[in-house]
């Protein structure tokens, strides 16, 4: 991930040649772009007509927003929406704020970059189903953390340990993303913070700027950028994806991905274009979001706002 | 005292980031581990037994089948993410934002819907249930993700080294084989690499267009959770999660020491 952050900062700097001509760029670009827009623009496109039609089998015959209507006035899809920006906000919203500290502490320790480094690209190569089994064995009512606090007393029987996963506020959900996400937002920060922070603290130290001064108007303006993007793909990533509230949600409400593919799966073919239209919402929401923040962005740079 | 603060962050993260692998591992060789006990009460193969013994025929197959697909998709996405990457880098032409957010979406987008919208377009093609249709929708988020590492890769890249091993009579195969791609190896790999992952932990996509046919090891180790077995669990997650650990370390390789230069 890191990787794709880097790649991002260094083509604006790069040293970009006259274009051989439009045949040749296209000829080079062309295949990479062909896949990606028959593919992924194919697969929302066929998804939203799918979503319209009448039946699936029927083909385009009869347009209907019934599906979406249907998605849109069940209860349970207003309360998964709910429950789903809550978690992906409050991941997202943890994640950042460890991941601002946790920098600011690594990046005094240059000389072990590597080996940080190293450590925090094991979290990122885990896949999300391995660390949502672990964190049920970790935060179940008979997991580690429930024997650690019968050893220690606090606790008599699994019964009266609090209820971590499949629970109501997705303790084990947000949990599991914040461990998985950290290194991610971590990764993205340090390496602004590691080409430009350091000599702007110095400059800020020798002007007498106090710790609070130095964050607020030194760190914060020079990691916003990469901050920003990275908090937008975590929540995207968290707002769609669907193994880990799967296997440590709880069975109502659900989050929207899971929701989505529970009604895409259900034996009720009648149900399958609601779970379609529902994936071309979620779609929707993170595209949005996307455009939301890039005008915002774009709109303060405009005005000169030091964000 | 700041050493001492030092010390106890790194202590806290090295921490955090085992603590998931050392629970996985103490179950996977745990025969009889009951609650409250903190401690298993017997250590034993017995998980371990199931998965390359009893259960090795299936679980085996789902392991070449998710080095399979992985590796093809892997293949594909730097085949094609090379050209591609190298116009992006190299050259200024128009369109280039535009490319960007095409590119930049496939990567943001959850699987989910993709998968969703293809599935009755695959059947219809023959493509649902089959190997190709997995790599084809892996390909969806994998190939944009490596056409922006080469990307990167070929912005750092001098291409007036071409220049003069064309001067000196090399063929546009030669210069290719022997000048750009010994030099951007380091980045491709780490763009391969990535792809593989990538690919190597889609659970949902493989499952909607595999449509269970297609049985990779998340797809598998999704139906052992259900069996509550957890010594089994245990073990299967390690047996998924090693291969991704060593593809890390190859690449820590490729990312360190003098090949940094490739990808800066």
């Amino acid at each position: 991930m890191n990787t794709y952050s880097k790649s991002l900062s260094t083509d604006t700097d790069a040293r970009t040649r006259e274009s051989p001509g439009f045949p040749a760029t296209s000829l080079l670009v062309g295949p990479a772009l062909l896949v990606v827009v028959v593919l992924f623009g194919g697969g929302l496109a066929l998804g939203l007509i799918q979503s319209l039609t009448q039946l699936p089998t029927t083909g385009i015959d009869s347009l209907t927003f019934e599906h979406f209507a249907n998605v849109l006035s069940d209860p349970d899809f207003l309360n998964s929406l709910m429950l789903t920006l809550y978690i992906s906000a409050t991941s997202t919203a943890i994640a950042a704020a460890l991941s601002i500290i946790l920098a600011l502490v690594l990046v005094s320790l240059l000389e072990k970059y590597r080996l940080v480094h190293f450590i925090f690209q094991i979290p990122l190569t885990v896949p999300h189903l391995v660390i949502a089994v672990a964190v049920v064995f970790m935060l179940s009512p008979t997991g580690f953390f429930s024997r650690l606090a019968i050893k220690f007393g606090l606790i008599g029987s699994s019964a009266a340990f609090p209820l971590l996963i499949n629970d109501r506020w997705g303790v084990g959900i947000i949990l599991a993303y914040v461990w998985k996400e950290i290194p991610f937002i971590t990764l993205m920060i340090l390496s602004v913070l590691r080409h430009t922070g350091v000599e702007l603290l110095e400059v800020g130290r020798t002007l007498k700027a106090g710790p609070w001064q130095r964050f607020r108007y030194i760190i914060l303006p020079t990691i916003s950028p990469s901050l920003g993007a990275a908090c937008l793909i975590v929540f995207a990533y968290t707002f769609g994806a669907f193994e880990i509230p799967f296997i440590l949600g709880q069975t109502y409400p659900m989050m929207l991905p899971v929701w989505a593919y529970k009604n895409y799966s259900d034996v009720d073919l009648l149900a399958r274009p609601e779970g379609i239209a529902t994936g071309i919402i979620i779609a929707g929401v993170i595209i949005v979001a996307i455009v939301l923040s890039q005008t915002l962005i774009q709109a303060a740079r405009r005005r000169g706002t030091v964000l | 005292m700041r050493s001492l603060k030092r010390n106890i962050i790194s202590t806290a993260v090295i921490t955090t980031v085992a603590l998931p692998f050392t629970i996985l591992i103490i179950w996977s060789f745990s025969n009889r581990w009951f609650y409250p006990e903190l401690w298993p009460r017997q250590w034993g193969l017995r998980a371990w037994n199931y998965v390359f013994g009893t259960a090795g025929y299936q679980i085996i197959g789902a392991l070449v089948q998710s080095m399979l697909v992985a590796l093809a998709t892997a293949l594909i996405s730097v085949a094609i993410g090379i050209p591609a990457g190298r116009a992006l880098g190299l050259y200024d032409f128009r369109g280039k934002d535009l490319i960007s957010v095409i590119l930049t979406l496939p990567v943001i987008v959850p699987p989910l819907c993709v998968a969703m919208g293809l599935h009755f377009w695959f059947i219809k093609m023959g493509l649902a249930s089959t190997f190709s249709g997995v790599v084809l929708v892996h390909l969806t988020f994998c190939l944009p993700y490596s056409v922006f590492v080469l990307w990167g890769v070929f912005s750092n890249y001098n291409p007036d080294y071409e220049e003069q091993a064309r001067s000196l009579g090399a063929t546009s195969w030669k210069v290719v084989a022997r000048v750009m791609l010994p030099l951007t190896f380091p980045g491709i790999m780490v763009a391969a690499l990535f792809s593989f992952l990538l690919s190597w932990s889609q659970y949902l996509s493989t499952l909607i267009i595999g449509g269970g046919k297609i049985t990779t090891l998340p797809v598998l180790l999704f139906a052992l959770m259900g069996s509550g077995d957890r010594p089994v669990a245990a073990a299967v997650s390690i047996v998924f999660v090693v291969p991704a650990f060593v593809a890390l370390l190859f690449s820590a390789r490729y990312l360190g020491g003098k090949s940094i230069a490739g990808i800066r």
